[in-house]
């Protein structure tokens, strides 16, 4: 284990590991270059962009225009699919020899199987679902993320420092075009045998239109409040009306209500869409740690001390079954107004 | 590395990592370690771990063998352990020291890794994530510093004994994956894996007189400064109050009013596009 101030200092730049697959790039990728620059930037320090694949240097422009000084490209037919073992091969060498001070890795099921895997073979320290970053006044970086209801700043004393963030915790930068970064390809020998797991199939799931909470711009939300399974009929029709995603709690799933991917918080997905309505939804720090970043907050919950109502832009403070339905029925009538007035410009 | 490769003839020898972890809303902090307070705090068998005991016991009796439930943490972890053994698990080891407070993954990883290297498994189980620290590293680590494959998030296991082989289905983003590994290999459990069951009287009996084998850091070995806050190469610098921003309206009184002010501002900031 690294500890000795002068080996640290041997450790540069912030190194931000580009996941794709099926040579799609992963969104979360580019968020975490939108927050990698910052750190970068408040270091003087590069930032790297790590992309493993075969046949991916097409997807160079665009982590270009996302923010990146330089690319550290490996191609190679072993890394068409993602297997840790591969993975994890060739990030270990990269890192051996460029020796990055901080490493970022989007927390999604590849990356929460390879972030930990790598760790343990370098031997140094991660830290999972960050959900902001800063640097301290020895230049080490500041890992911040939920710690029961409260929040804590994690510090490593190992380099590469690693770690992991939901998607969509952060923002990408805008677009720009007119960027350029440094490409330079490694070219790593992977052999079939340094790879134990083999990949039989893949079945690429086709996702219910409630379920994309991620990508959604307007979600819906649930909390135990709902009650009951049938009354999530309400939820569904709201939903229908405004063209939501819909997502729970933790004790919605645990009551069987919802599946785990409608899961928002903690140990679920976070979100930041445009709009996010929290009915029947206390306000756990567990649950808003994953949805605080969305543009607007509703809440609707009937005990006005509800910790939701002090992160809404606005609530309403009402039983769910009275407030649902009439909202329901007023959204129902513009609808109808809506058709109405097209009808007269017909 | 000096773990041990073994055939199944005596049947399947399974290790499943448990952990007694902390009812979520009565978590607390140390004031002086910022580490979570374990000791004499409510608590429950991690339910992704129940998960990989269930697998376990299931693969058990279907091709015969034993499995080892093993955990670190205060001797209170002695509960979810007999919880195990009365499910059906046959042996449990509680992996127990001052040394060992304050760990993060790696030094938890390491102290599991410890005391797994010197037995014989053609399987490990982890929980995918344990719902307190929901990490998920456990499971990746232990598999590396053992040196054997892992496949995460899986639900659904079949075993080709003869070949010594697993074939696993996991859960991705994307979708599902199916996976071919050699054993012994690491697995983490999803939700969907199994339905665990609930131990009966005549198993909570019996449970009683199965063997829990408690472990220090001298009966491990190795170098102290491995394990816990000392071989941590994370810690935490600082715990505070998350402050949010301040709520602007919130509509008490009659739902109606309060209903049609909400769609208003709805419609007017073009917040939602209505579908009809």
């Amino acid at each position: 284990m690294l500890e000795k101030a002068e080996e640290i200092s041997n450790y540069k730049d912030v190194w931000i590991f580009i996941e794709q697959i099926d040579g799609k790039l992963k969104d979360v990728s580019l968020e975490l270059l939108g927050a990698g620059r910052r750190i970068a930037d408040k270091l003087g320090e590069e930032l790297v962009a790590i992309l493993l694949g075969y046949k991916v240097n097409g997807l160079v422009k665009d982590i270009e225009a996302y923010g990146a000084d330089k690319v550290i490209l490996v191609e190679h037919e072993l890394l068409k699919q993602f297997t840790v073992d591969a993975y994890t091969k060739v990030l270990v060498e990269l890192t051996l020899k460029y020796k990055p001070s901080i490493l970022f890795i989007g927390g999604t099921s590849n990356g929460r199987e390879l972030a930990p895997r790598l760790a343990a073979r370098l031997n140094t320290g991660i830290t999972s679902d960050c959900i902001d970053f800063d640097i301290n006044k020895d230049r080490y970086l500041i890992h911040v993320k939920p710690f029961g209801k409260l929040m804590a700043k994690i510090i490593c004393k190992t380099r590469p420092q690693i770690a992991t963030v939901k998607p969509r915790t952060f923002k990408k930068l805008e677009y720009n075009w007119n960027r350029r970064a440094k490409i330079i390809r490694e070219e790593i020998k992977i052999n079939p045998e340094d790879i134990r797991t083999k990949i039989l199939g893949i079945l690429r799931a086709s996702k219910n239109p409630y379920e994309n909470i991620e990508e959604a711009d307007v979600i819906v939300a649930v909390g135990k409040g709902i009650g009951s399974k049938e009354n999530l009929k309400l939820i569904y029709e709201l939903a229908d009306l405004i063209g939501a995603s819909v997502a729970c709690t933790r004790s919605v799933v645990d009551r069987g209500w919802l599946p785990s991917s409608q899961q928002v918080g903690q140990s679920g997905k976070t979100v930041s869409p445009r709009l996010y309505i929290a009915i029947g939804i206390s306000g756990a720090m567990y649950h808003t740690v994953g949805m605080k970043n969305s543009d607007i907050i509703i809440a609707i919950n009937k005990d006005p001390k509800a910790p939701i109502f002090q992160i809404s832009t606005y609530g309403i403070v009402g039983d769910l079954f009275k407030v649902l339905p009439l909202l329901i029925d007023k959204l129902k009538e513009e609808v109808k107004e809506v058709k109405l007035s097209i009808k007269k410009m017909e | 590395m000096e773990w041990n490769t073994v055939s199944c003839k005596s049947g399947l020898k399974i290790i499943v990592c448990i952990k007694q972890v902390l009812v979520a809303q009565d978590m607390k902090i140390d004031p002086i370690t910022h580490t979570l307070i374990r000791e004499n705090m409510p608590s429950m068998l991690n339910p992704l771990d129940e998960i990989g005991v269930e697998e376990a016991i299931r693969l058990r009796e279907k091709y015969g063998g034993e499995v080892t439930v093993i955990t670190m943490g205060p001797m209170q972890a002695k509960e979810a352990v007999l919880r195990c053994l009365a499910m059906g698990a046959d042996k449990g080891i509680i992996i127990s020291d001052k040394a060992f407070a304050g760990a993060d993954t790696i030094a938890t990883a390491y102290t599991l890794y410890m005391q797994i290297k010197k037995m014989e498994y053609d399987l490990v189980i982890c929980g995918k994530i344990s719902t307190d620290s929901e990490t998920g590293h456990i499971g990746p680590h232990l598999a590396e510093l053992l040196n054997i494959p892992q496949i995460c998030y899986v639900k659904k296991v079949d075993l080709d004994i003869e070949q010594r082989r697993i074939i696993a289905q996991k859960e991705t983003d994307e979708g599902i994956e199916i996976v071919e590994a050699p054993l012994p290999v690491l697995l983490t459990t999803a939700k969907d894996l199994n339905e665990p069951r609930s131990p009966t009287l005549k198993g909570m009996v019996s449970s009683k007189r199965k063997e829990i084998r408690i472990v220090t850091a001298k009966d491990l070995g190795g170098s102290l400064s491995h394990y816990g806050l000392k071989g941590s190469p994370t810690f935490v610098d600082e715990i505070y109050e998350p402050s949010f921003h301040k709520p602007r309206i919130i509509l008490q009184g009659d739902p109606k009013e309060a209903v049609e002010k909400i769609v208003q501002i709805l419609l007017k900031d073009k917040l939602i596009n209505l579908r009809s």
